[in-house]
């Protein structure tokens, strides 16, 4: 008969039939909306910025107004004289990626630990019962409170650092993942043996995708445990040979009762800590969640 | 109250020659949840003895607390009869439930894909087969769709392209069209009749809705509840495609429901 060979002819039983589904699937269909730029631009950049603008204006009136000594509350603009200072010395870059690189490092090393760990312990009963609620508790120590062991252990050098961000981001990491697979729907797993996907090919095809939203807010938190766990071992555990990291900025800008430079210091630390997640772990959660249908365009 | 048997045992219509006679083999099982022995256990399935025929359409239909479900995890080989056997000659069966069991993170398409990997079926056949399968169930542009973004109807009749794509012999059907509107849940009856009559599978369909099952069954099971046990049958002969507002079909399930309220007044009696 004529070209249509997949929708077949209306006015018959099957055409008409045909046509009531395509016509209940155009119906049904979720219809997805993409936000206009102009749209992310007023509703997700302008608050922000709005409050940064907002606290620099009541930093500047304490200023002006003389709360209090200059050396304890400098003038905004003796911040940013700070910032250009080391951006012409040609060092910013230099104690930024110092600490950065540690940071990450640190971050995939406890990625690496933490990722077998947590299966372990998700998959194993035994070993859940015997280290489970350690691994949690762990997360309420703060890392700080390893760095003179650590300092002991290691002496000041590059490996005390790691050890704490190990032990700040491993339970952080394990946890995560933890949950996740705790939290993946039974018939999924069900579906999956229905489908012959047991034992390895389970985890790999279906445990470990299910479990995904889970790890990756356990990758998120992870990370900021490396930072803060980094920027406290930095601070406490300075030493010239160590190269200048931005914790060991901030600690000589303090021992030279320099103001400007400490809150340089403090805001840096903040700002790679926020660039680091909005440019990595942000999108790659959103995108996650948005494949699956879990997050509405906020 | 005795379980009545209105057809025996004898395999009607059936091969007679070689080919295996049954294509599901549910031999006097019983079921029970909790340990063997003790006095709590909950029996839930009493003596079952059901054969489905290759390519026959079974209902099973029986109210809350009957134990279709389980009996659909037995023969699914999700959990082992307490006594009694069941054979399923074909191989591992197909199962569909009755919340679509999707996997979110891939397409319609990767959901089929993922079941003929599985399978053992090499990269480059799975591609086009995914797209017969698709087109199968008239989804033929939904490939590269992700499951939150297809309707109630369009995840189920995946949910069926992903079964197919096993390749079984046996599907089994846990209530899966239960949670959709009647005009929905119609066309996927026609879909489903149309799908079987095309291929030689044999379906063990478990519903609760007695004109569901009369519209789609050649034979429709009652079971009893508390235990479950096989209470009676019914052959249902007529042609398909059959719609559920026939008046013969309407004349069945009149007779059916009556006997299903029925059992359930008996547990009222306790």
């Amino acid at each position: 008969m004529a070209g249509t060979e997949t929708t077949p002819a209306p006015g018959t039983a099957e055409g008409d039939l045909a046509g009531l589904e395509a016509g209940l699937d155009a119906l049904d269909a979720v219809q997805e909306r993409r936000t206009p730029f102009g749209q992310v631009l007023l509703h997700k950049v302008l608050p922000p910025v709005t409050a940064v603008l907002l606290v620099l204006a009541v930093w500047k009136l304490l200023v002006v107004a003389g709360v209090t000594a200059d050396y304890k509350l400098p003038d905004p603009s003796a911040v940013w004289h700070s910032l250009r200072g080391l951006w012409l010395d040609g060092t910013l870059l230099g104690i930024v990626w110092t600490s950065v690189s540690r940071g990450l490092l640190g971050f995939l090393a406890a990625l690496a630990i933490g990722t077998p760990l947590g299966l372990l312990v998700a998959r194993s009963a035994f070993v859940r019962a015997a280290i489970g609620p350690i691994l949690s508790g762990l997360q309420s120590l703060p890392s700080v409170a390893w760095v003179p062991a650590a300092v002991i252990w290691l002496g000041i050098t590059d490996s005390a650092m790691y050890a704490v961000i190990l032990l700040g981001a491993v339970p952080s990491i394990a946890n995560g993942l933890v949950s996740g697979i705790d939290q993946v729907p039974p018939l999924y797993l069900r579906a999956g043996r229905t489908m012959g996907a047991t034992g390895a090919r389970g985890a790999w095809h279906v445990l470990l995708p299910a479990a995904l939203p889970g790890y990756i807010a356990g990758l998120k938190q992870g990370w900021a445990f490396s930072w803060r766990s980094l920027m406290a071992a930095e601070l406490i555990a300075s030493s010239p040979d160590l190269g200048l990291g931005l914790g060991q900025y901030l600690e000589n800008a303090r021992t030279d009762s320099d103001m400007p430079g400490v809150l340089l210091g403090i805001l840096l630390i903040l700002f790679v800590g926020i660039a680091i997640d909005l440019i990595v772990f942000s999108p790659l959660e959103r995108r996650v969640l948005r494949s699956r249908g879990l997050a509405a365009a906020r | 109250m005795a379980p009545a048997l209105t057809t025996g045992g004898s395999a009607r219509g059936a091969v007679e020659d070689g080919a295996p006679a049954a294509a599901v083999r549910i031999d006097h099982v019983h079921k029970s949840f909790g340990r063997p022995g003790d006095r709590r256990s909950v029996p839930v399935l009493d003596d079952i003895t059901l054969d489905v025929r290759p390519g026959e359409f079974v209902c099973l239909l029986g109210a809350s607390g009957c134990g279709k479900s389980t009996l659909l995890n037995l023969v699914a080989g999700l959990d082992r009869p307490t006594a009694g056997t069941i054979e399923v000659p074909g191989g591992r069966p197909a199962l569909m439930f009755q919340e679509h069991a999707l996997f979110p993170w891939l397409t319609a398409g990767r959901n089929v894909e993922l079941a003929l990997r599985l399978r053992g079926l090499p990269r480059e056949a799975r591609r086009a087969e995914a797209e017969r399968l698709l087109d199968l169930v008239r989804l033929g542009g939904a490939h590269r769709k992700r499951v939150h973004e297809l309707s109630g109807g369009m995840r189920q009749r995946v949910a069926l392209a992903r079964a197919l794509a096993q390749n079984s012999r046996v599907l089994l059907m846990d209530e899966p069209f239960a949670a959709l509107d009647a005009i929905t849940r119609d066309v996927l009856h026609h879909e489903l009749t149309r799908i079987w009559s095309e291929t030689s599978l044999s379906v063990l369909f478990v519903t609760h809705n007695v004109r569901e099952a009369v519209r789609l069954g050649q034979r429709v099971v009652l079971l009893s509840s508390r235990p479950g046990r096989v209470a009676r049958e019914w052959t249902v002969g007529l042609p398909q495609p059959r719609r559920i507002e026939d008046a013969a079909v309407a004349d069945l399930s009149v007779e059916i429901t009556e006997e299903l309220r029925g059992e359930i007044r008996r547990h009222g009696r306790h």
